[in-house]
């Protein structure tokens, strides 16, 4: 059967691959790259804060706080990190409130990719995000003096445990993201939860030296055990004092668990709210 | 003629926490047509754009695009649509040129393909001097050809625009329009959402209006404007002095006479073109001096004002068809 009209067909169109998970991440990991090299700033959380906050507590705060066994900034440093990586959950969910406000994941979502790819691919920016942050903390600590003083192999499995902590902390910043509805609102929410998880810990200073109940909640808090774990492996401190809780006593295990604990928590939290938002 | 239409909807509904966004709208759309969704804020049309467009799952229903089922063929239905969403989408810190490379990429086309179209669209859009600055930069009628390039990357037979005109200027509304006429003439089906009656007029072979979440009216431009009403005469007098005389001299030939005092303008209702060579028959016996006579047809404003009793957009409502007295 002949069609009788007078338009034209559509031009012939081109042949459309829909990519694989893996490409379509791997896209959109070039494009929030792109942003990080255009605007730099947006590097200044992981970067001139973090370097500022090593500055601060090693030469202004340092002084005042004692650490048995250990020299204060060696102490330092493994804390600056974690806390630098935990940073990559406001900023996962910073970037993805920006994307869902200004209708980029709109976009993404009307082409053939698979969805989870907006995910997938923000969430790796952010962990290389924080990553760089880590890398600028490292450089300082080495310029001030601080080292790894166990070997390679305990050194590079501390950064794993690192990324894979990172990793799980990242879908509380995917959940925060898709719940809330502007950047202003995700920086305040997320700072206001980064600031006492991050300080209520061992990270800058000893628990011992914290009242009783206080110092409960600073070493079951998955931030000291993890910061632990890096000071074991780097050879940064001594080992957790006698009558520290159970996960400071083993802390490469306990990281590993907390990590896994947290992703099997905040993952499907975060799938659901990412979901729920996007049947809308 | 073509068997299967461009988009399809069925009785598509859509709830928000119990209050109905969309209550209940079917259209079809045929392949090359262009579908204009009229109604103001709030009336539901971006929510039918998105679940026709896979962004939003519908509660009830059923859409169709090319054929496929917009719930269970997600994935063939975005490969054969475009859209342009209400804000335009585009990655401001991203280059108009990394923008259309973002999306080919994502789309799997062959980036020497990529490359030759973005050549081509940017040529067609006007962008090519702007190609390479960060989109930010770019004015609202750039960033609207910009997300229409982004678009049409991937030579889509549909295409979705949510108000693709809103915020632009006058000069950047009209040449957008130019570039939509061109691609209809190029045979890609357009649904396009607009609260510019004009728009509609302009660009749709059929409108549906929609209000509440409801069709309250469809049919072609020409079809709702009889629905809204007759044709109607209208005389501008050359001296106000002559309204009176001209007023009575128009009851003479037609029932209902309304008279503008500060314009010097009568308007009659008419039956059509016989009406008017009556009337001005009357006039060129009386004496009365004329600046116009002439047969208006009632505009699209009109319509929804005799449809939903309240004007679709207060931008609008400076039309002089309402401001008359009846005498």
């Amino acid at each position: 059967m002949t069609a009788v009209q007078t338009t034209r067909a559509p031009a012939a169109r081109p042949p459309i691959a829909p990519p694989s998970l893996v490409r379509a991440s791997a896209t959109i990991v070039w494009r929030n790259l792109l942003h990080i090299r255009r605007m730099p700033e947006m590097l200044l959380d992981v970067t001139v804060q973090s370097v500022m906050f090593v500055l601060l507590f090693a030469y202004v705060f340092g002084g005042a706080i004692a650490v048995r066994g250990a020299d204060y900034k060696e102490f330092l440093l493994p804390g600056i990190m974690v806390q630098t990586m935990v940073f990559s959950s406001a900023i996962v969910a910073m970037g993805l409130t920006s994307d869902l406000q200004k209708g980029i994941v709109d976009r993404f979502k009307s082409l053939p990719i698979p969805r989870s790819a907006v995910l997938v691919g923000r969430s790796i920016s952010s962990l290389i995000h924080s990553s760089i942050g880590v890398a600028v903390m490292a450089v300082t600590g080495l310029l001030i003096g601080w080292r790894i003083r166990n070997g390679v192999v305990d050194g590079v499995l501390a950064f794993l445990l690192l990324l894979l902590f990172g990793f799980a902390v990242i879908w509380l910043g995917i959940w925060v993201g898709s719940m809330m509805r502007t950047v202003e609102a995700v920086q305040g929410f997320m700072f206001t939860v980064m600031f006492p998880l991050t300080f209520v810990a061992n990270t800058f200073a000893p628990p011992e030296s914290m009242p009783a109940w206080l110092r409960t909640i600073a070493e079951w808090n998955p931030v000291s055990a993890i910061t632990q774990a890096c000071r074991e492996l780097w050879g940064n401190g001594p080992p957790a004092a006698a009558d520290a809780a159970w996960p400071l006593q083993n802390p490469v295990a306990v990281s590993i668990g907390w990590s896994l604990v947290l992703t099997a928590i905040f993952a499907p939290l975060a799938v659901t709210a990412f979901r729920r938002r996007s049947r809308d | 003629m073509n068997a299967a239409p461009a988009v399809e909807a069925i009785d598509l509904v859509k709830h928000f926490d119990g209050t109905r966004a969309v209550d209940g709208v079917s259209f079809v759309v045929p392949e090359g047509s262009v579908l204009g969704l009229l109604g103001p804020n709030g009336a539901g049309k971006t929510t039918l754009v998105r679940m026709l467009t896979t962004l939003s799952v519908p509660t009830s229903g059923t859409g169709r695009v090319a054929g496929f089922d917009v719930v269970r063929q997600p994935t063939e239905v975005r490969r054969s649509l475009g859209l342009t969403g209400q804000a335009a989408t585009v990655d401001e810190i991203l280059t108009g040129r990394e923008n259309l490379k973002l999306i080919g990429s994502l789309y799997g086309l062959p980036r020497k393909y990529v490359r030759e179209a973005t050549e081509r669209l940017f040529a067609r859009f006007d962008l090519l001097d702007a190609a390479d600055r960060m989109a930010k930069t770019y004015s609202g009628g750039m960033r609207r050809r910009l997300d229409l390039a982004v678009s049409l990357l991937a030579a889509p037979p549909i295409l979705f625009l949510d108000e693709p005109t809103t915020g632009l200027d006058p000069q950047s509304r009209s040449g957008l329009w130019a570039v939509l006429r061109e691609l209809v003439s190029e045979g890609t089906t357009l649904v396009l959402t607009t609260q510019y009656l004009e728009e509609a007029d302009q660009l749709a072979d059929e409108i549906v209006v929609v209000d509440k979440g409801r069709v309250i009216a469809a049919g072609t431009p020409t079809q709702l404007k009889d629905q809204a009403g007759r044709a109607s005469v209208v005389v501008t007098l050359t001296h106000a002095a002559d309204l009176e005389r001209a007023a009575e001299l128009m009851s003479s030939c037609s029932q209902e006479v309304h008279v503008e005092r500060g314009s010097r303008r009568l308007t009659a209702q008419a039956g059509g073109l016989g009406d008017m060579t009556r009337i001005a028959a009357v006039f060129e016996t009386s004496g009365i001096e004329l600046d116009d006579l002439g047969l208006a047809r009632p505009s699209l404003d009109d319509v929804f004002l005799h449809l939903t009793g309240r004007r679709a957009d207060a931008e609008n409502a400076s039309n002089p068809s309402t401001e008359g007295v009846a005498s």
